[in-house]
């Protein structure tokens, strides 16, 4: 008996949900009655785990009473169909009884429910196994999250500087790549791009020119909303929203990708052969995203500028040629340079935390869909505030 | 069946190994010897670290104390460009085959072939269809590992690790998941390669029937006390080990208890 395991099939057990369902299920039913000093149970009815089963209370002040009963027995006669319902009842009402050094007699319940019983009990529970629910207190939690944080940061520069060593070997032809990856990567992060960042550059110029419009035309300066859009477009709009665009679209596919890669253990394939997964794996993609990132940012600049146009030449009174002349003069190259290398330093940013994530993943599914989320959220944050220190330095330059 | 290699020379040698995942010790003390031409088994219960301990040979994991020697050769003490070296001389083959998903099974057998031969593409791709052909996959070159069967992934992956005509073969559980008829070949075709090829082969497994089949070495690491508990001809340890553990183990459980 103590040998047995599970994987045994036990006749008289119905542990199906559908038969649980089945219309015309008797009500369980228990009685309990003291007879010569032991504790005689009577099951009779239906004892399933989704019907309603009696309370126990009973059972409980019996087994309690003084003076207490030499034996707890039971009675299945009048006992229908049972599953794990009736299991759980009993062997809630055996530790009930040996609290009380009551003698547990399982005569005269079902072979099965007998067997499933001391199949319970056969395996002692591991000692520490149970995981006790400590609550931690308030200021730990605020130093483990404190040292989390540090962690993720510490992992970040020290990716940011083993991707730098692999641009290095990549420049002196040391690295192992397959240059169809490079290319097919350049296509997902580029054309395939294209239409989500055209979609949104339009609107968010549509955007631009409808809040220009209504504030300026009370000035009668309605004509400068071609400058307004022009000049957030390129200077910080494009770059930020196709970096945005390509943190939830390149960069979660990047964290995705090598996670599932790390889940089945193609990296340490990789590894194992002497190939430097970060050659292999990381610098393409990064390559792909920061070469294509100021073609997608130029595109989505125009983009904008187009949807500006739309709603500006609709609202104001303007010719077509008025209002291109006036977004052509208000835009110098400078302010062009700057945009594009706001989008190149966040093309670098998404594709480093993506490909962070990714590398850093656990070894389950749930680590993969963990990896992306994190992914994407540090590449938005990495943006904002890169975008930011970017804008206070050509500030304070003049640029 | 199993030829005998008895006086073969030391191929790998693990000196006074612990491994441990930060302040958790995996296994300690472990000291066994692979001789050239072993088909040597990491056998022991679910979680007892033989994943970790094939992981730390093929450098995956650095140890946190002894050695691990390739002819006599540290390998956690040699240097990165070295240790890569040393690594050009094993085969793996993991778990769940391990293919690159994003190449075909041609790709993935010439990946290592580019990375460390000069050979000219018509070669490399003469020599995948021939390592692809010793495995039962002629003619699935231009597969990719999704459009295959989890028994073929592991044939193909076995194609890959056996590339570079390696010195040593490391298996990771090669018959989980496979069918009986489907273990059965693997098992042949391991048993050919070190036949014809002389490769060491190590392998990690508590399939019993492959044990006794192939297996002509082997330690046993047991999860409580944290160590190995014998060392040597897995037939011999079922028959003679003055350990019950590892005879039971053997015997399916089935043991009974001596003394």
């Amino acid at each position: 008996m103590a040998t047995a395991w599970p994987g045994t099939s036990y006749s008289g057990v119905h542990m199906t949900v559908a038969d649980n369902q089945v219309e015309g299920t008797a009500t369980a039913e228990l009685r309990a009655r003291r007879v010569d000093g032991t504790l005689c149970l009577t099951l009779g009815g239906d004892w399933l785990v989704n019907a309603p089963l009696p309370p126990l209370q009973d059972v409980s002040r019996q087994l309690a009473q003084t003076p207490k009963p030499d034996a707890v027995r039971f009675d299945a006669t009048e006992l229908g169909r049972w599953d794990s319902g009736l299991v759980t009842r009993l062997i809630d009402i055996y530790r009930d009884a040996q609290t009380h050094e009551v003698r547990f007699d399982d005569g005269g319940l079902p072979e099965g429910a007998r067997r499933l019983i001391a199949l319970a009990f056969a395996v002692k529970p591991r000692e520490g196994a149970a995981r006790t629910q400590r609550k931690t207190p308030f200021v730990q939690k605020v130093g483990k999250s404190a040292q989390a944080a540090w962690q993720t940061g510490v992992d970040f520069v020290t990716f940011v500087g083993e991707a730098t060593l692999s641009i290095g070997r990549f420049a002196t032809g040391r690295a192992t790549y397959l240059k169809s990856d490079v290319w097919q990567h350049v296509e997902e992060a580029g054309v395939n791009a294209l239409p989500i960042v055209s979609l949104i550059s339009v609107l968010i110029g549509m955007i631009f020119a409808f809040v220009g419009v209504t504030q300026l035309r009370a000035f009668g300066a309605g004509i400068y909303t071609a400058n307004l859009v022009a000049v957030a477009m390129i200077r910080e709009m494009a770059p930020i929203m196709t970096a945005i665009i390509m943190a939830g679209r390149t960069g979660a596919a990047y964290a995705a990708e090598i996670g599932t890669m790390k889940v089945n253990e193609e990296i340490d394939a990789l590894t194992t052969l002497g190939i430097n997964p970060i050659d292999f794996l990381v610098t393409p993609r990064m390559m792909a995203l920061v070469l294509m990132i100021p073609a997608l940012t130029m595109y989505a600049s125009m983009m904008g500028i187009i949807g500006g146009a739309i709603v500006g030449l609709a609202m104001i009174d303007a010719s077509f040629v008025q209002y291109v002349q006036q977004t052509i003069s208000s835009v110098a190259l400078w302010d062009l340079f700057t945009g594009l290398l706001m989008c190149v330093v966040f093309g670098a940013l998404v594709a480093l935390s993506g490909c962070q994530q990714g590398i850093a993943c656990g070894t389950s599914a749930m680590a993969v869909g963990q990896a992306t989320t994190r992914a994407v959220v540090m590449g938005i944050v990495l943006i904002v505030v890169a975008a930011s220190v970017l804008t206070i330095i050509f500030i304070n330059l003049g640029i | 069946m199993s030829q005998s290699v008895g006086n073969a020379e030391a191929h790998v040698e693990v000196r006074d190994l612990t491994m441990s995942y930060g302040d958790f010790v995996i296994q300690k003390n472990l000291n066994f010897t692979v001789r050239r031409g072993d088909i040597f088994i990491i056998m022991g219960g679910s979680g007892c670290g033989k994943s970790t301990l094939l992981k730390v040979m093929i450098g995956l994991k650095s140890p946190s104390a002894g050695d691990v020697c390739y002819e006599g050769e540290d390998f956690w003490a040699a240097e990165l460009a070295r240790q890569k070296e040393m690594k050009r001389k094993f085969g793996t083959l993991f778990q769940s085959g391990a293919l690159w998903s994003g190449m075909t099974l041609a790709e993935n057998v010439a990946l290592p072939l580019k990375q460390y031969t000069k050979l000219s593409d018509l070669e490399i791709r003469d020599l995948c269809a021939y390592k692809l052909a010793l495995v039962g996959l002629a003619g699935f070159e231009d597969f990719y590992p999704s459009e295959i069967s989890g028994g073929m992934k592991k044939r193909a992956g076995l194609a890959r690790a056996m590339a570079m005509d390696p010195d040593i073969l490391f298996f990771d559980e090669p018959s989980a998941g496979l069918d009986p008829i489907s273990a059965k070949l693997l098992d042949d075709l391991i048993l050919e390669l070190r036949d014809s090829l002389g490769t060491t082969v190590v392998i990690v497994t508590h399939e019993l029937a492959s044990i006794f089949s192939i297996g002509n070495n082997a330690v046993f690491l047991d999860p409580v006390t944290k160590t190995q508990l014998a060392t040597g001809d897995p037939k011999e340890l079922r028959d003679h080990s003055p350990n019950f553990v590892v005879r039971n183990f053997l015997m399916r459980g089935t043991a009974e208890v001596s003394e």
